[in-house]
């Protein structure tokens, strides 16, 4: 403690307040995340109906691992999809928002305004974004089928429902990503463009060899919320079909063998934990680049 | 940027980026614009005119949306969730961040980590226990109608200021580093105890902080649309993003209804978002790119 208050009882009721501080918050935090993450990976190396209390519950080992890898059917589409989803995110709409927040970034006429059309879907729920572009995607009604005349059901249709779903959440994620760079980008020392526009560099070796790489703290993040973004995708997908027919993606399969009609504990366990430990690596990563010592 | 580039490349450039940026703005608002369009539009003379005829003009959809999605409960139901869930959120995080950025101990930055984490990781992982904890957790039928914790707004809140409190002390943490430690020391040369430094000094001084994480909090939790779903359980209890789903299946032809129903949804956002647009933005900011 850095400071020596004078007397010990008003040093006693300091700690006892300093302790409430960050106790109770702590005590939420474990209780309704960290702890129900451990007892995730528990339950998934058992058997259990969820009927009966806790302890009727019965160690597996690991077949439930082994069940979700051979024996049910869903598993790996879902894991394509989520990596189709990460993909597209990362290669398309993650790579735009950031050509955008470069743009944005010139003091240009209208700046404000750009941004603010950008950034509009993000504070629009994802459930509500896949609401909307059902006016685009329904069959009967939607825009693109009474434009071309085409008689695809594009939320429907399991060859193209996951495209017409990456299209909406890109829209969104893009916004979103814009917004992380241009912040960032404001950060950057401008006396380091200035010499490198004096040694000539064009614009875009600007940004590939000076700005990119003093950047990394911030790439970084971009790539890690891509990630969990992508991990957690559920919402959007959820409201279109509850993430049926094309559209399975690992958080819909958790939740639907939970508050399902079977609810298989252990076997969504065994998929939460692939969840959490694929999120894990990549928040381990995100903490490295932000959580620091603010003393330097 | 453009006082020394004169050449015709750069001349070039400056004509297609604002050109480029309006074309992607226009296509960026243009999923919205929709809706509010369609909105406004009565589904008779759409149908028969087609989209892109002009006329058929009405508010009726507004109203018949109002009425059919029951907005007048499940906007007071996101209200209930909503604001307990943002005030506690920042009153567990402010103080929190505030014992962690004032005091060095042993465990520190793990424990600012820890917290940083937790809202990071994919809710669905953790529905089992979580959902398991509030059924068995036993309250008087004064609490919750439903005997249990499960199916009532308690375990919303509990569980959104859980998630949310991640974020939020790790911004604040982050902005309470900026305040010189003289200020700390002259308060308590003053004879201001822990609660005094940090309810008369800090919290002042966080004021911009804690309004951009406010405007970014109520955005997040009215939209939040995962735990509300799966925690609870009778239908008159589900905030506005949950009863999406209700509306849909009752108008599954009239796109002009559901338009409606989607933009009074997206309205108090919206208004937050364009009112408030410098907090909000600042809120996003301060975690990704102090620390």
């Amino acid at each position: 403690m850095a400071d020596r208050p004078r007397r010990t009882r008003g040093r006693r009721t300091d700690r006892l307040w300093i302790g409430l501080m960050i106790g109770l918050p702590t005590l939420l935090v474990v209780g309704l995340v960290w702890l129900p993450a451990l007892a995730t990976v528990a339950l998934s190396f058992t058997q259990w109906d969820g009927i009966g209390p806790v302890s009727s519950a019965e160690f597996v080992g690991l077949r439930n691992y082994e069940d979700v890898a051979t024996i049910y059917p869903p598993f790996w589409p879902a894991v394509t999809h989520n990596l189709i989803w990460f993909g597209a995110m990362f290669l398309v709409a993650t790579p735009l928002g950031v050509l955008l927040a470069v743009l944005l970034d010139r003091e240009l006429r209208g700046s404000r305004v750009y941004q603010a059309a950008f950034f509009m879907p993000v504070v629009l729920s994802l459930a509500l974004v896949g609401f909307i572009w059902q006016l685009i995607y329904s069959r009967d009604q939607g825009l693109i089928n009474s434009l071309t005349g085409s008689e695809i059901d594009w939320y429907g249709d399991p060859s193209v429902n996951l495209w017409a779903a990456l299209v909406a959440s890109g829209w969104r994620h893009t916004g979103y990503i814009m917004l992380l760079y241009l912040a960032g980008l404001k950060s950057v020392d401008p006396s380091l463009r200035e010499a490198a526009r004096i040694d000539g560099a064009g614009e875009g070796a600007l940004f590939f060899r000076v700005v990119f790489p003093v950047m990394k703290p911030v790439n970084l993040i971009v790539m890690v919320v891509t990630v969990i973004e992508s991990l957690r995708a559920f919402d959007m997908v959820w409201v279109i079909n509850k993430g049926r027919n094309g559209l399975e993606l690992m958080s819909t399969l958790v939740t639907g063998n939970i508050v399902g009609e079977a609810s298989r504990i252990g076997f969504g366990s065994a998929l939460a934990t692939l969840m959490l430990l694929v999120s894990t690596a990549f928040i381990a990563v995100y903490l490295r680049a932000t959580v620091k010592d603010g003393t330097e | 940027m453009s006082t020394h580039a004169v050449g015709p490349r750069s001349r070039a450039r400056q004509l297609v980026v604002p050109a480029f940026l309006a074309f992607m703005a226009l296509a960026w608002v243009f999923p919205v614009a929709l809706a509010v369009v369609s909105s406004f539009r009565d589904y008779a003379y759409t149908a028969s005119h087609g989209y892109f005829s002009l006329g058929g003009l009405t508010l009726d959809n507004y109203r018949d949306a109002w009425a059919a999605g029951n907005f007048s409960r499940t906007f007071v139901n996101s209200a209930k969730i909503t604001v307990p869930a943002v005030l506690l959120t920042l009153a567990l995080s402010s103080s929190a961040a505030f014992v962690i950025s004032r005091y060095r101990f042993r465990g520190n930055l793990a424990l600012l980590g820890f917290f940083t984490a937790a809202n990071l990781l994919p809710p669905q992982a953790l529905l089992i226990p979580v959902y398991r904890l509030f059924r068995s957790i036993e309250v008087p039928f004064w609490l919750s109608d439903s005997g249990t914790l499960l199916d009532s707004y308690w375990s919303l809140i509990a569980v959104n200021v859980a998630f949310q409190c991640g974020f939020c002390t790790f911004v604040l943490s982050n902005y309470m580093r900026t305040i010189p430690r003289e200020l700390y020391e002259a308060a308590a040369i003053d004879g201001a105890g822990t609660v005094r430094q940090f309810a008369q000094m800090t919290l002042p001084l966080c004021r911009p902080a804690l309004a951009a994480l406010a405007t970014l909090e109520v955005t997040w939790i009215y939209n939040e649309f995962f735990w509300a779903t799966v925690l609870l359980q009778t239908g008159d209890k589900y905030p506005v993003t949950s009863s999406l789903n209700n509306l849909r299946g009752q108008f599954f032809t009239d796109y002009n209804l559901l338009a409606a129903g989607s933009v009074l949804i997206a309205l108090p956002t919206l208004v937050v978002f364009f009112a408030l647009q410098k907090q909000f933005v600042a809120g996003l900011t301060l975690g990704s790119t102090k620390g």
